[in-house]
């Protein structure tokens, strides 16, 4: 049976006239019941649309103020009043990537794992386990970070990269580090970002076609070719995808970021230095925010924040949406 | 058989052929089985976080749990037996303000999505209920700040709950669309057969099958939003004393928990664990539940 026709049909166009009389309410209940889901569902958008005004009204004073120097200058004085976001700009495009080179080959091992790989029965525990770091607040990740994460990156893990390694006179590892750091925060936000990733990039290799990879085990493939030629390839888009989704996530994470990336205005080559990304700016310096510029400044910030993760997403959704209508048009 | 001339064993070429056919062969055999230890290892490694992470919770909350902890208010530093029954109500509190708002307008534009859903209004509708679902949750609470704390003067309960349900709409919206698909078209048909209107098959057919899921949908946007703190940091703010007013800044154990955390305080610390370990098992209770009751709807199909 054709899916969604008839219902789509049916309901998209009701005549009313032709129906007359109908039990529990008639065509004046109908009325008000298409009224009432039309005017929720518009919501959406409204909600959407007062969101963007909100954040841009309150941030224009600083914007206005500071024009392009407010994103590419490092200077956040709230004494002086000068206001420069590079930083916490820098901060969030470094934990962010930095999450991502950690996860991705994680959660693309995760998927390919439970879509080729896993027993059948092994197959839905273990993707709720992974699912299940997707319901963890986020502030209990950052309570997990400072008092467990810190102290083994402290005493362990950078002494072993940097005497053992011996990778400390490299800039990228250099400087004092108490732990709180870029590189603290981009190991939760990994850790919190895969089971985004995972998930869409299992659902989009289920949606890759049987046939392609009956096609490659019957060409003698092993499954390892089987996958690396036929299957990955096909779903390339719909990983980057969720890959890009879960870069959404990563930059506008918040609290577990907060509470360890040390939350200083600074930009270092070291990753184990501390530094601030933009949400985790607005959460520490909104509720002590110092005047208007201050307050306008952070706003500014949010909004910069805003538009940053709009686009993201909005490329993540339509490579993930060209998947899926590809795959939807050959099952049927 | 048919190449080689009967009689004749294979020439050199031909053996070197197959020996390096037989390599090939192993290479890939080694490359696919390498691979496929990879593959489990790193799904093993990623079930590590959650595991660590559940030990820490329960060797460091478990026993700073008490009656206490849920019925006394919270202390300075020394006094025994503090308690977070302030955060507890408060976040209750927040649930259900997120919820007044957030259900009918999310469950609303869910039933519209499934009715209208090849419209190009349900496809715009449906883009941008994703893209709210992406927002940064900070930005949110930037938003709920300037729309309502800024005007009224104060942090209020309300602000943090207004945050908190543009939080929830997008969830519910595209759970509830989920949900609503999955009504059988013949249960429809029959209803509007009969001569029932379209409010009344979408009131006592429609959401009446769809219900358990829509519920679920609910449960699973609760748990979400449970946990979440950066909405609430300017919005609900927090509140050392007793409040259940929805003008008045409200405590949350989410926020209370990142201010115990960051603290200096010893005690406080494992207080922190404490609210974690009850926050985490009520989001995980939820979401395993869920879980249960979409697969088990999920296997007895159409049945009913």
């Amino acid at each position: 049976m054709a899916e969604g026709g008839p219902v789509a049909e049916l309901s998209v166009a009701p005549d009313d006239r032709l129906l007359g009389e109908r039990i529990g309410g008639g065509v004046l209940g109908d009325r008000i019941y298409v009224a009432t889901i039309t005017v929720f569902a518009l919501c959406v958008p409204l909600l959407l649309a007062l969101i963007l005004l909100e954040v841009a009204v309150a941030g224009w004073p600083a914007l206005r103020e500071f024009g392009v120097g407010f994103v590419t200058s490092s200077e956040w004085d709230p004494v002086q009043e000068h206001f420069g976001a590079a930083p916490a700009i820098f901060g969030t495009i470094v934990t962010s990537i930095l999450a991502l080179v950690i996860a991705t080959p994680l959660a693309l091992g995760v998927a390919v794992f439970l879509s080729d790989y896993a027993p059948p029965w092994l197959r839905q525990p273990v993707a709720f386990f992974v699912d299940l770091l997707a319901a963890i607040p986020s502030v209990v990740y950052g309570l997990w970070g400072i008092f467990v994460l810190i102290p083994i990156l402290r005493q362990h893990v950078i002494p072993f990269i940097r005497d053992t390694l011996h990778l400390g006179s490299l800039p990228l590892f250099s400087g004092t580090s108490y732990g709180y750091s870029i590189f603290a925060a981009g190991l939760i936000l990994a850790i919190m970002v895969l089971p985004y990733i995972s998930s869409v990039s299992r659902e989009v290799l289920l949606a890759v076609p049987r046939s392609q990879r009956e096609a490659a085990l019957a060409l003698g493939a092993t499954r390892w070719e089987m996958i690396q030629k036929a299957v990955l390839p096909f779903a390339r888009s719909g990983i980057i995808g969720g890959v890009i989704l879960g870069l959404g996530r990563a930059l506008g994470e918040t609290m577990a970021v907060t509470m360890v990336i040390g939350n200083r205005h600074d930009i270092s080559a070291s990753l184990f230095a501390p530094g601030y990304t933009m949400a985790s700016l607005i959460a520490n310096e909104f509720t002590e925010a110092s005047g208007e510029m201050h307050l306008s400044a952070l706003m500014a910030v949010g909004f910069v924040l805003l538009v940053l993760t709009l686009l993201v997403n909005g490329i993540a959704r339509w490579l993930v949406w060209r998947v899926a209508r590809y795959a939807e048009g050959h099952r049927a | 058989m048919s190449g080689a001339p009967r009689g004749s064993g294979p020439t050199g070429r031909q053996r070197a052929v197959a020996e390096r056919t037989a390599r090939t062969i192993l290479r890939r055999r080694v490359v696919n089985a390498m691979m496929t230890g990879v593959v489990a290892l790193a799904a093993f490694a990623t079930t590590l976080p959650l595991v660590f992470i559940l030990f820490h919770l329960v060797r460091s909350g478990a026993s700073a749990l008490s009656l206490d902890f849920f019925t006394q208010m919270p202390k300075p530093v020394g006094e025994p037996g503090a308690g977070m029954a302030n955060a507890i109500v408060g976040t209750l509190i927040l649930i259900a303000t997120a919820c007044a708002i957030g259900l009918p307008v999310g469950i609303g534009a869910g039933l519209y999505l499934a009715d209208y859903g090849r419209t190009r209004m349900a496809n715009v509708v449906r883009f941008l209920a994703d893209v709210l679902n992406g927002l940064p949750s900070i930005v949110l609470a930037v938003f709920a700040w300037q729309f309502l704390v800024r005007p009224l003067g104060h942090f209020s309960a309300l602000a943090g709950g207004v945050a908190l349900a543009a939080m929830m709409i997008p969830m519910v919206t595209r759970t509830t669309e989920e949900m609503v698909r999955l009504v059988p078209t013949a249960l429809r048909e029959s209803a509007l057969a009969l001569g029932y209107s379209r409010a009344r098959t979408a009131m006592s057919v429609v959401l009446r099958t769809a219900g358990a899921g829509i519920v679920t949908g609910a449960l699973v946007a609760v748990a979400r939003i449970a946990g979440e703190t950066a909405p609430l940091l300017f919005t609900a703010f927090g509140n050392h004393f007793w409040s259940v007013r929805l003008d008045q800044p409200i405590a949350a154990l989410p926020l209370q928990i990142f201010y115990y955390a960051t603290s200096p305080y010893d005690e406080w610390h494992r207080l922190a664990w404490a609210a974690s370990l009850v926050l985490i098992s009520v989001v995980f209770v939820i979401s395993i539940a869920a879980r249960f009751a979409t697969r088990s709807s999920a296997g007895s199909g159409h049945g009913d």
